[in-house]
């Protein structure tokens, strides 16, 4: 188990760097100068081009800048500075990602809670009435795109029955989340019940279901422990995928009831070609990609006896 | 210009969604704003984007910091609605010969850390801000003062860390001597990169940028990032503008749709522009709230005449062009009439702005339109394009003006869609235009040299066409060189009917504010460069 650990960490080197330096170079291959986009429509002055693109080091090559911001993030965990405001990365970052960490937190436990309830719902009862109507409700989840349920959201919770507020103005106000993060959490939410009507259902007729069946376990345990354990496992590896998804920020959500996460920095610093703000983000997005990886990996040896990691 | 003051209930059978503030008050108070008791210390909200640069009067480029820096500080002059200097901090600005001006600062006033406004405040933050070390992007607007040149030489280390043209003569009275006489920098001095810096600025520019000392009529209070920024009256502010609210929370909406919703439902009181989603339903939702007026910005397309395509063209060709364009419907159906028609270059609420430049190439009149290409020599290669920025919501009026002129006279036209206006700009340093672009220009100061020398001389800091033409050079030197503002202002008049000869561009529209403000705030109105003026808002009880 340790070694099995080590060797995943040593694994994430490699692709850590090689993701960073992907999305370094295409940032870089982009037409448009950050520097040059702070004049807008008017030329500015050469000289004040010349010294900020001096002081932001876009005067070198790129595979040194490359080298340079590497550098600078690893030993001294320094991300660089905007270009624009002058602020240093780390606090956009900072300013960015609890609000988005609040939101997918949310919409994450909607979408586990929900999602499992009704798709051991629908795996229990396979083939009747019950079964049908979820699985028709998630086929309208994940066909109707995301704007338009949060477009129908806003107009029937919060412009007619006045329930909710029709945005976000204070992004610690778990009230205001609340209907963004359903918004965000249908489509995952739909996914996530289907893994588990499909597993649960096939697992269903499982000879070790029928053997604890037989030995006269009570219903609760059968399903809650034997079936549930094994069945999870799908859900538990979409599950992780999506967690790194949710953190990346949901632009479009976001843009909808206008919060100031994750997404809308990813999109504006692409607008602006920020390349530093976006290798920062890009760098956290992928170690929590990398995280809930192992973490996924391990917990199948925790739920499926039969996996066993050396 | 109050648009939209009358406007009556028109019962829309299609409206989808009135909002709750739809209907309040009947029309018993609307537009009576003396009867609702004000609060003189009510604060209200406004709705703007994360300003993109620090808060540095010399570092503001873009509306979002604009509109807070504007509020936290005051330069010498400001401008009335008809574009008159109005004197601010300057108690006078004079000149004999329009190059060497004396300006006299008004008595008691104080930034808001209590420091006096000096000459020194003004001589110092200005060499500060020219000083490429410094990096402010607008530091280019000091260049007409003389000795610029030797503080941010084009090449090579500055040789000298001040203008030598900036003299202080006591704490209350300072020169400016320009390189070469301008009847008009006046005007230009309204402009916000002029303000005047405290001494605490010095110690810690980058602070100072996050945590502003101005002088103007407000303080700032907080900047809480990507949420909102506060700041409150100065009571202690000598200007004619003292604010007569308690102060201002400018809050962050990433984007126009959220902030109406939020207008709607009472969480932001004053918003500067709508969504096109927001035009069909805004004055039935908002009554005599909705704001609907003209602001000094003109759209234009202007040919690259730096291609093979327009290199020596005949101006009839593009005469020609510009009235192959139904700029009436057009405005009236795709922009659903969020702009009015262009008359010329100069746009309305400038000083020397002219209704009418006695030609007819405005006019759309698809026979002489075809007429004047063929006298011209036709379009070369019978196509053209319109590069714009995708991420502009442009696409829908270039795809009609295209359609219009492929329509009046045969020729092919389609849009060059550029990602993004970083991509868009890019192609337009590089001069890599493959024929025509979209320009935008709205105004820095209100006066029309502004739409025309600063585009179309041949070393213009806005000219990106490659236009160049040696008989309007000599007018912008004429016009530059005149003895007053008022003639300077007449001699650029004569050159902006004499371009239709020259086709520098084509202007297209002028360019509308629509917006609205909430039930709370009366006295909402707003100015030429199209932001709301803060200090007159006033709050109801």
């Amino acid at each position: 188990m340790g070694r099995y650990v080590a060797r995943r960490l040593l694994q994430m080197i490699p692709v850590f760097i090689g993701t960073t330096l992907l999305i370094f170079l295409m940032v870089y291959a982009l037409p448009g100068d950050p520097v040059r986009g702070l004049f807008g429509d008017k030329a500015g002055s050469p000289q004040v081009i010349a010294a900020l693109r001096h002081e932001y080091g876009l005067d070198q090559p790129i595979l040194v800048q490359y080298w340079n911001y590497m550098k600078d993030m690893i030993l001294h965990g320094d991300f660089g500075t905007q270009i624009a405001s002058g602020r240093p990365v780390t606090d956009v970052l900072g300013d960015a990602f609890p609000v988005t960490m609040r939101l997918a937190s949310l919409a994450f436990a909607i979408e586990v809670v929900l999602g499992i309830a009704l798709g051991v719902l629908a795996g229990l009862r396979a083939g009747r009435l019950t079964d049908n109507v979820i699985l028709l409700i998630t086929l309208l989840f994940i066909s109707v795109p995301v704007f338009v349920l949060g477009f129908i959201a806003k107009l029937v919770f919060a412009e007619q029955l006045k329930w909710l507020d029709p945005n976000v103005s204070d992004s610690t106000n778990y009230g205001q989340l609340l209907m963004p993060a359903i918004v965000l959490a249908t489509a995952s939410l739909a996914y996530v019940t289907r893994l588990t009507r499909t597993s649960i259902a096939e697992n269903r007729r499982a000879d070790y279901i029928r053997t604890a069946i037989a030995k006269g376990l009570p219903k609760s345990r059968v399903v809650g422990v034997h079936l549930m354990r094994n069945s999870m496992i799908p859900v538990i590896t979409y599950l992780g995928t999506d967690i790194g998804a949710l953190m990346g920020g949901a632009v479009v959500t976001e843009g909808l009831f206008n919060i100031q996460g994750v997404g809308g920095t990813i999109y504006e610093s692409l607008v602006r070609r920020e390349g530093t703000t976006l290798v920062g983000l890009v760098t956290i997005l992928v170690l929590i990609y990398l995280a809930a990886n192992l973490i996924v990996d391990l917990l199948y040896a925790v739920l499926d006896p039969r996996i066993r990691y050396a | 210009m109050r648009g939209a003051k009358s406007a009556k209930w028109v019962a829309i059978a299609a409206v989808v969604a009135l909002g709750a503030t739809a209907c309040g008050g009947g029309s018993s108070d609307s537009g009576d704003d003396s009867k609702a008791a004000i609060d003189p210390n009510g604060k209200f909200s406004i709705e703007v984007g994360e300003p993109q640069n620090p808060l540095q009067p010399a570092n503001t480029m873009e509306s979002n910091g604009s509109i807070v820096t504007r509020a936290l500080f005051t330069g010498l002059v400001d401008y009335d609605s008809s574009g008159k200097i109005v004197y601010m901090n300057a108690q006078s600005v004079d000149s004999t010969d329009n190059k060497t001006f004396t300006v006299k600062l008004k008595p008691g006033w104080k930034f808001h850390d209590g420091t006096p406004v000096t000459a020194e405040s003004y001589v110092k933050a200005w060499n500060w801000a020219a000083a490429p070390a410094n990096k402010q992007t607008n530091s280019f607007w000091f260049s007409d003062i003389q000795g610029y040149a030797d503080v941010a030489p084009e090449k090579g280390k500055p040789k000298a860390t001040e203008m030598s043209g900036l003299k202080v003569v006591d704490d209350s009275t300072f020169t400016i001597t320009l390189t070469s006489p301008i009847p008009y920098f006046v005007y230009k001095l309204g402009y916000e990169v002029f303000s005047p810096l405290p001494e605490s600025f010095y110690k810690d520019p980058k602070a100072a940028g996050e945590k502003p000392v101005g002088n103007g009529p407000y303080k700032f209070v907080s900047w809480d990032h990507k949420k909102s920024i506060e700041v409150a009256r100065n009571d202690d502010y000598q200007g004619s503008n003292k604010a007569k609210n308690g102060g201002v929370i400018f809050k962050n909406y990433t984007n126009l749709e959220t902030a109406y919703e939020d207008l709607k439902s009472g969480n932001v009181d004053v918003l500067r522009q709508l969504a096109p989603r927001d035009l069909p339903v805004y004055k039935a939702d908002l009554g005599d709230r909705a704001v609907d007026q003209a602001y000094s910005a003109v759209q234009t397309i202007a040919p690259a005449f730096y291609t093979k395509q327009w290199k020596g063209i005949d101006p009839k060709v593009l005469q020609g062009l510009s009235m192959a364009i139904d700029r009436n419907t057009i405005t009236k159906t795709v922009l659903q009439n969020t702009r009015e028609p262009a008359t010329g270059w100069v746009a309305k609420g400038v000083l020397g702005y002219q209704p009418s430049l006695g030609t007819d190439i405005f006019t759309y009149d698809p026979a002489k339109a075809k007429k004047l290409i063929q006298e011209g020599g036709g379009v070369p290669g019978n196509k053209i394009s319109i590069q714009f920025n995708a991420d502009g919501g442009h696409k829908e009026w270039v795809e009609a003006v295209c359609g219009s002129i492929t329509k009046a006279t045969g020729v092919a036209c389609t849009g060059d869609s550029k990602a993004d206006f970083q991509a868009d700009l890019q192609a337009r340093d590089a001069q890599e235009v493959k024929s025509m672009y979209r320009s935008g220009w709205v105004l820095d100061y209100p006066f029309n040299a502004n739409f025309l020398r600063d585009l179309f001389g041949t070393k213009s800091s806005g000219n990106q066409s490659g236009f160049s033409n040696k008989e309007i050079d000599t007018l912008i030197t004429q016009a530059d060189g005149a003895k007053t503002q008022e003639e300077s202002e007449k001699l650029y008049q004569e050159l902006e009917k004499k371009l239709p000869e020259y086709m520098p561009s084509i202007p297209l529209w002028y360019y509308k504010v629509n917006a609205g403000y909430s039930e709370k705030v009366t006295g909402v109105k707003y100015a030429q460069d199209g932001d709301p003026i803060l200090t007159g808002v006033q709050v109801k009880k």
